[in-house]
């Protein structure tokens, strides 16, 4: 990739401090500074859930961002303070 | 609610190629126009960016036709700053009523922005619906496991910020998207193992006069074929993801020959292993459900959308509805951008009472337009779903990603529950009733629930609100007092 | 093509349509189901299938769901998981004193009836339902509210109907009666002519315009009704809860808008809110008003609502009928003619009674309750004047 200059950005995911970039989405947040590519679990078979349709469409990839439940992670920006919490599963 | 300073001649629904165009046209036409948009920055699916706020890379190189966008936005923002258009971002037009004016209710995205001020009411006396389109999906055994994406999902993601979701990518489907997407891996630095085209391509023979007709599409393919040879992708025709493999994380596909009809034929499994990503992508699904609450008269196209009828002047069978893009039939961007235009002159132009004049940009546009349809046509018949492709299904396999309905209970359903259309097969299994209302299965549902009639897919498609909205947002200002 | 005669003809094959079949063909009848569209199509699936004793007043209904109730927990208890049959218990709120008098008046006129109720304080009500507001200052629980998935029960009734022997027919509009004199004979249908010795209108809030086609008035006309459907939550609301108000609007003949709060849980997860409810006719425009009244009343009896999400709201054409009595049985202004419709928004909850008690008085059985109060008699026995509005 090309990397411009960047601003880095510190966010807590289920309490940890997380550093990332500016512009950075909370999903792409969650793959590439945690290289998670699973943060919710389905209510029925318990199984993981991450980015799937990337663009709002599939409500797949829930999170918890400053206490307000069920956003779409792959829409939410991350800002400075940011509280993200995930579903945290075993792998 | 009735507000006159909610009421607008022009509500544009949509950012993307088609809104942007249109919203441009209409305000430079001298309407008194509102762009509604659920993203907070212009671009739609297709001129999806970085966040302008926070990043210096250059978009343009993750994109086609970027100086076409450039174009629009800067004449959008021009009229905003010159008062001529009012930009709603972040807006969801969860409900819209037709009548003179239109009424529109608009939920603000809870990702962008907060949900206290509840819904706004909107009235315009003619809308432009630009709704746009999402990947089209079908289900495969493990297409549920974390490192499976859309592929536009993969294009997205890599879009806006501007590296890929995964270093070795297997991506399968139908149609030249699939292409695009490879192309958006491969220039961000990761590899592409395999692309599964399920079509054989012949049907592009005889109908090489409507490629001829779109050079600019030519030359993108001719870019697309040279990358990916210069990277050495393999590119399989009428090859398939059947399989998808791995414990927490896809990390293998089975990969199979099909025969005519989409069935894989037995001993032409091949296994690609240490994948860390897989791109699926069906064609797309325009985005329909306005349009179906305003009544408007639909059909299926070529490639089996549910999509609305227009006239030449882009205006539905509602009068005063008009519509630009996918809606209208999935034609890509060009043809998006040559509709929005048309509509938002003709909306526009209609204001004084007359017919607005034909200016020779106008006409281009609708050259465009006809070249362009014709092309996607063309596309569609060259690209069909492999109609046997539930037979690449295990009974675990999950149809309804968010209800995880299973394929054995599905087939259940349809063989004893006359759940053989689609709305029996929802209520008798839940296919389609969480939170995606039925967007990523969709496509299964209509294929297992044989129905070819557009007025079965219109009643699946009647969701109501547009996106899932708080009971916050839906109870209003008062809604805060009663916690 | 000439189909040969069946004993019953049942038009509409919704929850109540569906129990008639299944009860019919289990009694040796040969039964045929016409529909104009596909099974569970008009309210059976936009409703939220309840089975309540506790919005009865006394009277004939009440005795009806009294009677379904002992089906659905006796003769069809081994089926219960097939429509997810939950006995989850009502619980009546008040939030206030003045509707909390109103409450217990209300329930001294319910127990005399023989409804079972027991008046809970708040720290029991808190106990029930640890997510209600906090406002609450009195409650009432009924342990035989119930609730069933609607279209799992369609869509197993009728199945069990056609394993019985039944024929089902889909995307088959009756167009006309076929007579002979006054008698009813069969039906005309898109797919062509039916013949039956006795024809059953179980056609919901249509179930006027069929009565029409055979040349009577039924005024059993749609009653619109809003339900919202939130995204799955864990379990936050344990039994069927609505507010004290609930009552009167079910009881109203008012035309405007009402909404009053119900909420309740499902096994899937997702917790349905109603209700509104507005003559409106079979008016499919969405009414945002609607929506926002419901939307605040839920709220205020759960406020952790606020911040859920509705995935999907719908609307149904609840069977109104304007003495708020189905109207069951056969029709003396026409031979051959029977009705089970004008259910309202009980019709899940009494479908099963319905069906068995027309079974019975069709094999020429002493039926378990009287049919008489439901008879269509009630209504003039004139045919529809034209140019008349169906209420």
């Amino acid at each position: 990739m090309t990397a411009g200059e960047f601003r880095t950005v510190t966010v807590t995911v289920d309490g940890r401090r997380v550093t990332t970039e500016a512009g950075r989405t909370v999903a792409a947040t969650l793959m590439l500074a945690e290289d998670r590519l699973h943060w919710r679990e389905t209510r029925f078979a318990g199984k993981g859930r991450g980015l799937f349709c990337g663009i709002g469409v599939c409500f797949d990839c829930l999170v918890t961002v400053d206490g307000q439940p069920s956003l779409r992670a792959c829409l939410v920006q991350v800002a400075e303070g940011m509280s993200i919490e995930t579903e945290p599963m075993d792998g | 609610m009735a507000d006159t300073e909610n009421t607008y001649e022009v509500a544009v629904i949509g950012a993307g190629p088609a809104g942007l165009a249109a919203a441009s046209e209409a305000a430079a036409g001298g309407a008194h126009t509102v762009l509604i948009d659920a993203a907070g920055q212009f671009g739609g699916q297709y001129w999806r960016h970085a966040d302008e706020q926070s990043s210096s890379e250059d978009p343009a190189v993750w994109h086609h036709g970027w100086k076409t966008y450039t174009g629009l936005a800067s004449a959008v923002d021009d009229a905003i700053s010159a008062g001529k258009l009012q930009y709603l971002p972040a807006s969801h037009v969860i409900a819209a009523e037709a009548g003179s004016p239109f009424s529109l209710s608009i939920a603000p995205v809870p990702e962008s922005q907060p949900e206290h001020q509840g819904l706004t009411q909107i009235r315009a006396h003619t809308v432009v619906l630009c709704p746009g389109a999402y990947d089209r999906q079908l289900p495969v055994p493990g297409w549920t496991l974390p490192g499976v994406m859309a592929a536009g999902g993969i294009q997205a993601f890599i879009k806006t910020q501007g590296i890929s979701p995964g270093q070795r990518v297997v991506l399968g489907g139908t149609g030249p998207f699939l292409l695009s997407a490879a192309a958006s891996v491969l220039q961000a630095g990761a590899e592409v193992a395999a692309i599964c085209e399920s079509s054989d391509l012949t049907g592009w023979v005889p109908r090489g006069v409507s490629a001829a007709l779109v050079p600019s599409k030519g030359k993108e393919g001719a870019e697309y074929i040279a990358l990916l040879a210069r990277h050495r992708v393999p590119y399989f025709r009428r090859r398939a993801v059947v399989a998808i493999h791995g414990d927490q994380r896809a990390t293998a596909v089975s990969t199979a020959r099909l025969n005519r009809d989409g069935k894989a034929l037995p001993g032409t499994e091949r296994i690609i292993e240490d994948v860390d990503l897989v791109g699926l992508g069906w064609g797309f699904v325009p985005q329909s459900e306005l349009v179906v609450q305003l009544g408007a008269q639909m059909f299926r196209d070529a490639d089996g959308s549910l999509v609305a009828e227009v006239d030449k002047d882009q205006q539905s069978s509602v009068p005063g509805l008009y519509l630009a893009g996918e809606i209208t039939g999935v034609a890509g961007a060009t043809a998006a951008v040559a509709e929005g235009r048309i509509a938002g002159r003709q909306v526009a132009g209609l204001r004084g009472g007359g017919r607005p004049p034909r200016s020779s940009a106008d006409i281009k546009d609708r050259v465009l337009r006809r070249n362009h349809r014709l092309f996607a046509q063309a596309m569609h018949r060259a690209h069909p779903l492999p109609q046997q492709w539930p037979e690449w299904l295990t009974d675990e396999t999950v149809i309804c990603r968010c209800e995880e309905v299973p394929w054995q209970k599905t087939k259940e359903a349809i063989d004893s529950l006359s759940a053989e259309e689609p709305r029996g097969l929802k209520g008798a299994t839940r296919i389609g009733m969480g939170w995606c209302q039925g967007r990523m299965c969709g496509q299964a549902a209509d294929c297992l629930a044989s129905s070819d009639s557009a007025d079965v897919a219109q009643a699946v498609a009647r969701r109501g609100p547009a996106i899932p909205v708080s009971l916050r947002a839906l109870a209003g200002e008062s809604g805060r007092e009663s916690s | 093509m000439q189909s040969s005669p069946s004993d019953v003809l049942i038009i509409g094959s919704g929850a109540v349509g569906a129990a008639v079949a299944f009860f019919c063909a289990k009694a040796g009848l040969s039964v045929r189901v016409v529909d104009k569209g596909r099974p569970g199509g008009g309210t059976s699936s936009r409703c939220e299938g309840n089975l309540l004793v506790s919005d009865k007043e006394h009277g004939p209904e009440l005795d009806l769901a009294n009677y379904s109730l002992g089906l659905w927990r006796g003769e069809l208890a081994e089926f219960a998981h097939l429509w997810e049959f939950e006995n989850k218990g009502g619980i009546i709120v008040a939030s206030q004193e003045s509707s909390m008098a109103s409450l217990q008046r209300a329930l001294q006129v319910q127990r005399q009836h023989g409804i079972e109720v027991e008046e809970i304080d708040v720290p029991g009500l808190k106990e029930l339902e640890p997510n209600v507001t906090d406002q609450a200052v009195g409650a009432a629980f009924y342990p035989d509210d119930c609730q069933v998935m609607p279209m799992l029960l369609t869509a197993h009734l009728l199945r069990m109907a056609r394993e019985a022997g039944a024929e089902l027919l889909f995307d088959t509009e009756v167009t006309g009666m076929v007579r002979t004199g006054d008698q009813i004979q069969g039906v005309r249908t898109s797919q062509g002519t039916y013949y039956a010795q006795t024809v059953i209108n179980a056609a919901g809030p249509w179930g006027a315009e069929v009565a029409e086609l055979a040349g009577v008035n039924v005024p059993v006309g749609p009653r619109r009704g809003y339900v919202l459907v939130t995204e799955p939550l864990p379990p936050m609301v344990f039994r069927k809860v609505y507010a004290a108000e609930y009552i009167d609007n079910v009881g109203s003949s008012e035309e405007g808008l009402q909404a009053s709060p119900v909420v309740e849980g499902t096994q899937a997860g997702s917790i349905l809110i109603g209700s509104s409810r507005e003559r409106v006719g079979f008016d499919h425009t969405l009414n945002p008003e609607a929506l926002q009244m419901i939307a605040r009343n839920a709220i205020a009896l759960f406020p952790f609502l606020q911040e859920t999400r509705i995935l999907r709201h719908y609307f149904g054409f609840r069977p109104y009928s304007p003495d708020h009595v189905p109207v069951i049985g056969p029709d003396p202004r026409v031979p051959g003619l029977w009705h089970a419709c004008g259910h309202e928004g009980a019709g899940i909850g009494l479908s099963v009674g319905t069906g068995k008690l027309i079974a019975q008085a069709l094999t020429g059985e002493q039926t378990d309750i009287e049919l008489g109060p439901f008879s269509p008699a009630r209504f003039d026995t004139a045919a529809v004047p034209e140019g008349q509005e169906v209420p």
